[in-house]
């Protein structure tokens, strides 16, 4: 077998297999990107641009002896393939920013009262905003209304908290087969609707034990009668921060 | 404690607006360390004291809770008039918190409900008195600008030490795993 | 009768026929929803059930599709739905005023559907026909230029419940308003000329590429190239194929030269995808018709079905054995997105216009996973008219790096609004000269993604290698307000987001209600700051060319406009991000106070209602 393949993220060097997004090469090397709408067992999609990276940025030194740096293409590297000898930037001022951004726009797109969510210190867009040091979620609430349903006998669905990382919609059709889940709306309307005509969770076959009841990494899809069950300061994100041990991220083997 | 020493006291005005005064009591939370700290800084308009309104030369202004009444309003105008620095404290005064949960029914609606009388129709007190409410409620940092923010509901004891003795040390506050933390 | 609605329409049978054409196919699920809604009205819960069990498709994909798009309602709105075309040239040529007139006079409030349910009006994004406006669609077909006396007479019309095909021929006049003709226009060209002249299809190839020929859509990709690696490509799984399809979504404020094409030179557009199916192996071929552009359906059939007759496609075309190739047409349902070429892809196969991540390519991985070559309608044009007349020919026109002509659609402040085609080359001022423009103090070129051009720019070129245009070309003269262009777009970006990435999902909308902030006086330099912040993620971060050009005419203009923005701009550095006043304004309701101490007196003006404002807030 020849030489592995190799990338540098943030100069350090990287190896993958053909085929790898540069995040899949990335957590199984131990290198944290942060992701949402990325899950090790489903196919990407890319749309929450939290793993946005700069790909291939050079410098170049002008005619009077000055470096200007021109930056490379940015794009997710959760879709991105990982290509031999490419330089990625993850973790540098400008992507950091940009990041940063991107939770804010969530924060104020959704109602996020952490306090009073049960998903409070597991949830991972919280997990981000703490490790990328979010203080406050910068632009004007939208403190848009929205629904919970608690039309199912063991999920509840509190639709303030949804990022519309699709994650269950793809868990529900993938794994589940049920297709529980979809979208409807667009742009600013876009929103989480349940396979039934009447709307509801109860009218659909979903299961508490379906895949798509444990995929939501953020407070929406619930289990009832369980909540705010490990105390705080033991819970996950109050041990470890969310960047901590990322190959808990990486693809299992088999998936790649 | 590392930080250098100004050379005069910083004046820290603070107060609750549509908050639970859950933060201030976190804020006594620093313990012992409140000694340090007033070697540091003395306190101006604030719960603690009983100074009613703020002197013109405040160095910083901490405020706990949202923005839900017209009476809000004008105490975070007078902090922002009056303090170099304004702070806001807490997830209430952040993004509104929990009294913001009432943003998604119509305030009248709500109040309706609340001053229903059986048999004798809604009497919703209009005394000029009464600070009318918002149609919502608001995070500071929609109605003034904010320089800084504290989550935490409350925001811990250490974080909130961390995060002052950052600021008088002429640091940019920052909180980090374990103090950072929006609950 | 179960199932016979208040108009006596049979509902079920009306479905059972419409999906029995389709033959039930999931992937034709956008015509399924379009005929029957055409017949039924709207798409009821139930209706949308009916659908998803004729197609076997999970309901929820159904209502997904349904609530995508601008044109399937799954509420009623009415026996005549009024969309008044709201691009800044429908502004400027003032249906702001129309459009309340004509809701006076129906009683109603814009949005909302009038009391007897039987009409309902509202906006919608340019409809291409920024030459003949202020336009606005009935039941989806065209009127143009609107006038208070067209208005009036409109509303008598519904009044009096007369059905829209009985309205005057005159009110759906549209005009081609050919301007200036070069090689494309002028060109005399016959139906069959570029098939006759076709030799194998690698020389054909050879001859597109050899033309310099560049896509007309926007992105302006080497043609030639694109067929090249899509003829290389195999098709994959139990259906191998090639697929051409033509981009007719013609969505970009300003644009409506696909329009022109489609209306009077369609032999021309067929025979383009004819040969482009030809080079790469394909049989199949799609336009997709924006959905505005309905009105255009039957006469494009009938121009197939000539060209049918004639040999010119179907199989064995011109008599030749294993040359099979034909063509469908698939309308859109008002969705800007779906003009962006893998979003177009997947609403051909009856989905959410969602653009589609990329590697895999189109060439590669297209329609259901084929390859498939996807070109604008112009592109296709002059790739038959190189096959019929040569690349030498074709290359001799234009620049170096740009050859041939382009289209441009001219709209706004000049005398002679309507179709120019130029060598590339041309300089925008010698464009505003031929149009009749005068005092124009800038000029918005390639849409509302596209540059906005300010007069000391006005030597540059229409060009790639300049400016790069799909064709839409705004004028605005000096007594334009170049913030308000700015913020129609800004808005126009909110409407036509898919929603799928969080930065543009998330950041059109935010940069529009930052414009409505500094459009209300309340804006500060913090306002600016931030919008400076949202441009730029929506930039970098976004998954598709809307997001990333989103904040184009928000940059442009303030760097080249920005006393505009300047003189509105408070002269206190922050401003509540709501209006603090109309925030007491339910509790000034309900206990009757208006004392002085129930109003703000620091924000006397009041911000306009934008997006943001929530249903239930009094004005
Ligand atoms: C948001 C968006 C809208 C677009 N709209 C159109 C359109 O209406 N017509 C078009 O031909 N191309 C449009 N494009 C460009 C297409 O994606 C694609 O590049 C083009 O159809 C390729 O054809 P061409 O190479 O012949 O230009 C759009 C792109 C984006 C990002
Ligand atoms: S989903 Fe996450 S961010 Fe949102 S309220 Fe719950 S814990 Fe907070
Ligand atoms: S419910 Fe959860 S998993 Fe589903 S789209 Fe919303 S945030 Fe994602
Ligand atoms: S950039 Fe906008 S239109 Fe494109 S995928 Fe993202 S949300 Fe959709
Ligand atoms: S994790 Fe890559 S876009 Fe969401
Ligand atoms: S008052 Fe401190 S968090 Fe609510």
């Amino acid at each position: 077998m020849s030489d592995p393949k190799t990338f540098f993220l943030d100069e350090e060097e990287i190896p993958f297999e053909e085929g790898q997004t540069i995040i899949q090469a990335a957590l199984s090397a131990g290198k944290f990107i942060p992701h949402l709408c990325y899950h090790p067992e489903f196919k990407p999609h890319g749309s929450c641009k939290l793993c946005t990276v700069r790909i291939d940025s050079r410098t170049v030194t002008t005619e009077d002896g000055q470096s200007v740096k021109i930056p490379g293409r940015a794009a997710a590297s959760c879709t991105t393939p990982a290509q031999e000898g490419q330089h990625v930037e993850s973790e540098v001022p400008e992507i950091l920013d940009l990041r940063r951004t991107l939770v804010q726009m969530l924060l104020v797109e959704g109602n996020h009262y952490c306090p009073s969510c049960e998903k409070s210190g597991k949830c991972m867009l919280q997990g981000l905003a703490y490790d990328l040091g979010v203080m406050d979620p910068h632009f004007p609430q939208y403190f848009s209304k929205r629904e919970v349903d608690a039309s199912h006998p063991d999920i509840l669905l509190d639709f303030n908290r949804c990022i519309l990382c699709e994650l269950c919609v793809r868990a529900s059709a993938e794994v589940d087969k049920k297709n529980v889940f979809a979208l409807s709306g667009r742009g600013n309307t876009k929103h989480l609707i349940c396979n039934s005509e009447s709307g509801k969770l109860g009218d659909t076959n979903m299961a508490a034990t379906d895949k798509a009841a444990d995929v939501c990494p953020v407070g929406v899809i619930l289990h009832k009668r369980h909540g705010f069950e490990v105390p705080y300061g033991q819970r996950r994100f109050d041990i470890a921060p969310i960047s901590d041990n990322p190959v808990q991220y990486a693809p299992v083997k088999e998936q790649v | 404690m590392n930080a250098p020493l100004p050379k005069r006291k910083l004046k820290v005005a603070t107060t609750s607006l549509a908050g639970c005064f859950g933060c201030h009591m976190s804020f006594l939370d620093i313990d012992e360390r409140i000694l340090d700290l007033v070697e540091l800084v003395e306190f101006d308009r604030s719960p603690i004291t009983d100074i009613k309104h703020c002197s013109p030369d405040c160095d910083i202004g901490i405020i706990e809770g949202g923005v839900c009444n017209a009476e809000n309003v004008h105490v975070l105008h007078e902090f922002r008039k009056n303090c170099k620095i304004l702070i806001a404290m807490g997830a209430c005064a952040i993004n509104g918190g929990l009294p913001a949960q009432r943003n998604s029914l119509d305030i009248r609606d709500i109040l309706a409900a609340v001053y229903a009388q059986p048999g004798r129709g809604v009497h919703i007190p209009n005394d000029p008195e009464i600070p009318l409410l918002l149609n919502e409620v608001h995070p500071l940092h929609e109605v003034v600008r904010i320089d800084y923010f504290l989550p935490g509901c409350p925001p811990s004891g250490d974080a909130i030490w961390k995060f002052l003795t950052d600021l008088l040390a002429g640091r940019t506050p920052t909180l980090g795993h374990g103090l950072i933390h929006y609950d | 009768m179960p199932g016979v609605n208040s108009n006596g329409v049979d509902e079920d049978a009306v479905i059972g026929e419409v999906l029995s054409r389709h033959q039930s196919d999931p992937t034709r699920l956008m015509q399924i929803l379009r005929e029957v809604q055409e017949r039924i009205d709207w798409l009821s819960p139930d209706t949308l059930t009916k659908v998803a069990e004729g197609t076997r498709l999970p309901r929820g994909r159904v209502e997904g599709v349904a609530g995508f798009y601008h044109f399937f309602h799954t509420e009623p709105l009415g026996r005549y739905r009024m969309l008044w075309s709201d691009n800044i040239t429908d502004r400027m040529a003032g249906n702001a005023d129309l459009m309340a007139r004509m809701c006076k006079k129906l009683w109603l409030k814009p949005g909302r559907v009038s009391e007897d349910g039987l009409v309902s009006v509202d906006t919608t994004s340019c409809t291409g026909l920024g030459d003949q406006g202020p336009a606005l669609l009935v039941n989806y077909r065209p009127v143009t230029r609107m006038t208070p006396e067209r208005v009036d007479r409109i509303v008598e019309l519904i009044r009096h419940k007369t059905p829209v095909a009985e309205w005057p021929a005159e009110f759906f006049k549209v005009e081609d308003n050919i301007r200036r003709k070069d090689a494309l226009l002028g060109a005399d060209f016959q139906p069959g000329d570029a098939l006759k002249a076709l030799k194998s299809p690698q020389e054909v190839l050879d001859a597109v590429k050899e033309s310099g020929l560049r896509g007309r859509g926007g992105a302006g990709f080497s043609t030639g190239q694109k067929w090249e690696f899509c003829r290389a490509a195999v098709g994959t799984g139990a259906h191998p194929a090639h697929y051409v399809v033509c981009n007719a979504d013609e969505g970009e404020p300003g644009t409506f030269k696909d329009r022109v094409l489609l209306s009077s030179y369609a032999d021309m557009v067929f025979e383009g995808m004819t040969v482009s199916g030809y080079v790469i192996g394909a049989r199949k071929g799609f336009v997709y018709l924006r959905g505005e552009y309905r009105y255009l359906l039957e006469p494009l059939n009938a121009v197939l079905e000539k060209r049918r007759a004639a040999k010119l496609l179907g199989k064995s075309i011109l008599g030749r054995t294993g040359f099979d190739f034909d063509i469908e047409i698939h309308l859109g349902a008002g969705a800007y997105v779906c003009g962006e070429e893998t979003a177009l892809l997947e609403s051909l196969e009856g989905k959410r216009g969602v653009p589609r991540k990329r590697p895999p390519f189109p060439v590669t991985s297209g329609y259901l996973g084929q390859p498939t070559a996807v070109n604008n309608v112009e592109t296709l044009a002059s790739a038959a008219l190189i096959a019929a007349k040569g690349a030498t020919w074709y290359k001799s026109i234009g620049t170096p790096k740009s050859a041939g002509t382009k289209i441009l659609s001219i709209s706004g402040d000049c005398e002679r609004p309507g179709i120019y085609e130029y060598p590339y080359g041309v300089k925008v001022s010698q464009v505003l000269a031929d149009c009749g423009a005068h005092d124009t103090q800038a000029c918005q070129i390639a849409g509302a993604s596209g540059l906005c051009v300010a007069p000391n720019e006005f030597g540059r070129r229409i060009a790639f290698e300049d400016i790069p245009t799909g064709g839409s070309f705004m004028v605005f003269d000096n007594t334009r307000d170049m913030f308000q262009v700015a913020r129609n777009f800004a808005h126009f970006f909110v409407h036509e987001s898919c929603g799928f990435c969080t930065p543009c999902r998330v950041g059109t909308t935010l940069l529009a209600n930052a414009m409505d902030k500094i459009d209300g006086g309340h804006g500060g330099e913090y306002d600016i700051n931030d919008i400076w912040r949202v441009i730029r993620t929506l930039k970098t971060a976004s998954h598709c060319g809307l997001g990333q050009t989103a904040g184009n005419c928000v940059a442009d203009t303030l760097q080249k406009f920005r006393p505009s923005y300047e003189l509105r701009l408070n002269v206190r550095d922050f401003e509540p991000a709501f209006d603090l006043d109309k925030a007491l304004s339910k509790m000034r309701e309900v206990t009757g106070r208006d004392d002085p101490g129930a109003h703000f007196h620091i924000a006397h003006r009041k911000s306009r209602a934008g997006i943001g404002t929530k249903a239930g807030d009094p004005a």
